[in-house]
């Protein structure tokens, strides 16, 4: 392999890998404050694509994307209320089921409405031919964009849950929501505001990536378990961790793809998830003992 | 005391949860055959003994022997395969399940009938199905739950829970008997008869070993007290030797937690 | 005794609903029962895993392409131009070697499916107990990740390996012979055959799981539903029980994807299909967890329906709606609230009326 080669796969492994970070932030946020893997999170990122699509049509690009998310968050929010809410005293188990149960809900209602298509946004800058060089290789400019949304994403989240009040009444919830509910802690309207703020980010991710590796109705299956090995791999409850996992993963597979064929890239992420859960649930930069609290 | 006569000796048992030192080098011997009682303020360091006897904490140092076995280390089924059961403060029911399938479960660790015979119903399946019926059903009427046998146990009152917890525990014929607050959650009358039938559990030959924050049933049935405060042990005698220590007391009247 | 009558029942609804098709002229509904009913059996599997034990497994597909492929595989070698290598050797002392004419005259030499049945019952069964090892020590979120990840892996296997046919699958899988007379296929003229061999399948199943449920163990795997602790303390080897189980589901599903791949004459890869895991999740939920009657009157019903083709469009989309509202509003199953509480009273009274002295005794000698 030559280091332009090298470069190209790294830059394709940071793409996919950035997909995969904004899934696994929005299990994150979610986990942080309900405890819930939400297993529908892979088709936020799918709706943001789709609606983006959509909309982009009647108008220009910004507020195509800035639409798409609201609407994606809106949706978020609504699952909370309808489904969620009403399951709290429910078992792991049955969290489990319903969440899989909205993904599928999603899942055939974008079937319903996009069809089986694949569609991709237009690229931000330039087209799909158009390419920078950096070090030698050649990138497309919608990597870069792809880069410093998430690096935006990730600062913002970190800034929020560190210095608003808000970012900071979540995190309280997460730890402890009775305490947080006896503070005075609105925790219901916490646990909304963070399933619309994962579905945003979610759908966000959604448009970035949509021109590089298009958007599909059913594409959401795969991009929740790959999310949440990312999510394992970083520690759950970590989402800034979450983001190098999210690199980490995408870097893997990148580079499996030259020596393993294709088919079998998916295979690697399953059994890195497989040996991450039984030698370290914890995850690569979670401690043991945190982990242990958590109630599974 | 004579050494043949102890059912359990408890050697120097420490536990740290990172840099609390929950259990300090705590030791005791207790006699078969009797009722000894460990008390103490909250946070003395009563649960934990209890989890790392039954194997559900490994203790950091020191070792537990159940007649002349050690025991620590072992998993809490292993444990309980020796024939020491356990029941908890908070009670640990299965609630989906009747009442007379949670007590047969207690007979589990009697049995030997594995998956194949219970698919194929072999006759060493229905020969122990048998047995373990004939010997819960006495448990059962012993302790006025005979009639509720088909019920669901999450739709009992509280003290019937109990009840089968203990019958539960009864079940696998133990020949100790770890009781983790047994008296929590009943009322006055309630503990009476649960105090008789601690006695008669023990008239019966077993062992009991009592975690316990009712003072009058522990000064009433206790052959022996252990009295434990931030992790170590502090005094160690019979009730009325315990009534009389004076740190004992300045522990219980000047502490909040009487 | 009182526990197999529902077994009872449930062979004579199996006959009557033959009869029915028969009578009706509909006997071509039979091929959907008898798939249905392959289909069931791995949910009955499922319920012993999730319902029983409480143990989620998002892997079931995974367990029944592992079944399917093998014999798929493995029958649809052709041994006659490989008569001096060992194994060939071996098949046909063994007389495991089964010769066959082609639709263009050719003869063919393929493994008996005997063979392939024990290998997929075997090579189900390792992948469950090693897979069940490690992973059975996960719980929740984690675990049905987990077993979801296991499926992917097999999917993602059949989808690119070459040998298995990639996307279009393995066809021209022969019919097996299960002894002269009584075969194992798709062919019209045996599909009332096929209808029974397939439901006394399940029957059997159902038969020892019920015994197993009332047994010394199955109550210590019920108890590991409402959390491990109680099983624990009453000498339950939990990490054992919960392999022992997973490995029985595993062996239920393969048995099924075998049977199924001989009946269809061919398997794909939409079988190995995360998809397909909850869909089966789907039915032991709605047939209310720990309720093997449950799992099976919702199996037949749901598999029908989905394979005569009733939701159209809608197909998975109506396992998504019953997952959402079954765990939502009927957490315990839709059986079982509204109807297996009336069966059970409606038997209790017949049976009391029969044996008024010996009600005593029903316990002590079932």
């Amino acid at each position: 392999m030559s280091p332009e080669q090298i470069l190209q796969y790294i830059f394709a492994g940071i793409t996919v890998g950035s997909i995969y970070a904004f899934v696994a932030i929005g299990y994150n946020i979610i986990y942080n404050t309900t405890g819930i893997i939400n297993f529908a999170q892979g088709e936020f990122v799918m709706l943001g694509g789709m609606i983006s699509f959509t909309l982009s049509k009647f108008m220009p690009l910004l507020p195509a994307i800035i639409l798409a998310v609201l609407i994606t968050a809106a949706i978020g929010g609504l699952i909370e209320i309808v489904f969620i809410r009403r399951m709290r005293k429910s078992s792991v188990l049955g969290m489990v089921v319903v969440t899989i149960g909205i993904s599928i809900l999603l899942r055939e209602a974008a079937l319903y409405i996009w069809d089986e298509q694949i569609r991709a946004l237009s690229f931000f800058t330039g087209t799909e031919i158009s390419s920078v060089n950096i070090l030698g290789a050649r990138i497309s400019p919608q990597v870069l964009w792809v880069l410093g949304v998430t690096s935006i994403i990730v600062g913002g989240l970190y800034l929020f849950f560190k210095f608003t009040l808000t970012g900071q009444a979540m995190r309280a919830c997460s730890e402890n929501s009775r305490a947080a509910k006896l503070c005075g802690i609105k925790t219901d309207s916490m646990v909304n505001l963070s399933f619309m703020l994962s579905a945003g980010i979610g759908a966000l991710g959604g448009c970035v990536v949509s021109p590089l590796t298009q958007t599909h109705y059913a594409m959401g299956t795969d991009l929740a378990i790959k999310g949440f090995i990312v999510a394992i791999l970083g520690g759950l409850g970590n989402p800034i961790a979450a983001v190098a996992a999210g690199l980490i993963l995408g870097l893997l597979e990148s580079f499996s793809i030259s020596i393993l064929p294709m088919a079998y890239k998916d295979v690697i992420s399953v059994i890195i998830l497989l040996i991450i859960l039984v030698v370290k649930p914890s995850g690569l930069f979670g401690s043991k003992q945190a982990s242990s609290l958590k109630d599974f | 005391m004579n050494n043949s006569n102890i059912i359990m000796r408890i050697e120097n048992l420490d536990k740290y949860f990172g840099g609390l030192h929950a259990v300090n080098s705590v030791a005791f011997d207790v006699e078969k055959g009797s009722i000894k009682s460990v008390i103490g303020p909250n946070g003395a360091g009563k649960t934990t003994m209890f989890n790392m006897i039954a194997g559900y904490e490994t203790p950091s140092n020191g070792h537990v022997f159940f007649n002349d076995i050690l025991i620590t280390g072992k998993k809490p089924w292993q444990v309980a395969e020796h024939g020491v059961l356990r029941t908890f403060q908070n009670l640990k029911l299965s609630n989906h399940m009747s009442v007379l399938d949670n007590v047969l479960l207690g007979w589990h660790s009697l049995g030997s009938a594995g998956f194949l015979d219970g698919m194929f119903s072999s006759p060493l399946s229905r020969r122990e199905e048998k047995k373990a019926k004939e010997a819960v059903f006495p448990i059962l009427e012993w302790l006025n739950i005979l009639d509720l046998k088909d019920s669901e146990v999450g739709n009992l009152s509280f003290g019937n829970q109990r009840a089968v917890e203990l019958a539960r525990a009864l079940a696998s014929n133990p020949s100790m008997l770890l009781l983790d607050e047994p008296a929590a959650g009943l009322n006055m009358h309630e503990t009476t008869d649960l105090a008789k039938r601690i006695e008669k559990i023990r008239d019966q030959g077993r062992t009991v070993l009592l975690v316990e924050h009712d003072m009058s049933l522990v000064m009433d049935i206790s052959d022996e007290i252990v009295v434990l405060n931030f992790g170590q042990k502090i005094a160690e005698g019979k009730p009325s030797e315990i009534q009389k220590n004076e740190e004992v007391v300045r522990i219980y009247l000047g502490g909040d937690d009487a | 005794m009182k526990r197999y009558y529902p077994v009872i029942i449930l062979f004579i609804t199996i006959v009557v609903i033959q009869i029915l098709t028969f009578v009706t002229g509909k006997g071509y509904m039979l091929t959907q029962l008898t798939m249905s009913a392959y289909y069931v059996l791995v949910a009955v599997g499922l319920c012993m895993v999730m319902g029983y034990a409480g143990q989620i497994s998002l892997g079931q597909a995974g367990f029944f392409a592992i079944g399917g492929y093998t014999t798929a595989f493995l029958t649809t070698i052709d041994f006659s131009d490989k008569a001096g290598t060992a194994i060939y050797k071996l098949l046909d002392t063994l007389g495991l070697l089964i010769t066959k004419e082609t639709l263009y005259g050719d003869t063919i030499m393929h493994m008996s499916p005997w063979v392939s049945l024990f290998l997929a019952v075997i090579l189900a069964g390792i992948t469950a107990y090693l897979l069940g090892i490690p992973v059975l020590k996960l719980k929740g979120h984690y675990l049905a990740m987990a077993t979801m990840g296991f499926g992917i892996i097999i999917y993602r296997l059949v989808l690119g390996t070459k040998i298995f046919g990639e996307a279009d699958g393995i066809s021209n899988v022969p019919s097996f012979t299960i002894f002269p007379g009584l075969e194992l296929s798709g062919d019209f003229s045996t599909r009332i055959s096929n209808y029974y061999i397939a439901w006394l399948l399940v029957i059997a199943a159902i038969l020892l799981m019920v015994n197993l449920i009332n047994s010394r163990v199955g109550r210590a795997l019920r108890s590991l539903h409402g959390g491990e602790d109680a099983s624990d303390a009453m000498g339950v080897d939990t990490a054992r029980y919960k392999v022992i189980v997973f490995v029985i589901g595993a062996v239920f599903a393969a048995l099924a994807g075998f049977f199924m791949t001989h009946y269809n004459g061919g398997i794909g890869p939409s079988e190995a299909g995360v998809g397909k895991s909850v869909r089966y999740v789907a039915i032991v939920a709605v047939g209310g967890m720990a309720n093997i009657w449950g799992s099976l009157v919702m199996g037949l019903i749901l598999n029908f329906l989905s394979l005569r083709g009733v939701f159209g469009h809608f197909d998975d989309a109506v396992f998504g709606v019953i997952l959402v509202v079954m765990m939502m509003f009927m957490p315990e199953g839709f059986i079982r609230i509204a109807v297996y509480r009336d069966i059970k009273s409606f038997f209790h009274k017949i049976l009391n009326r029969r044996k008024v002295e010996k009600i005593k005794l029903e316990h002590s000698h079932e």
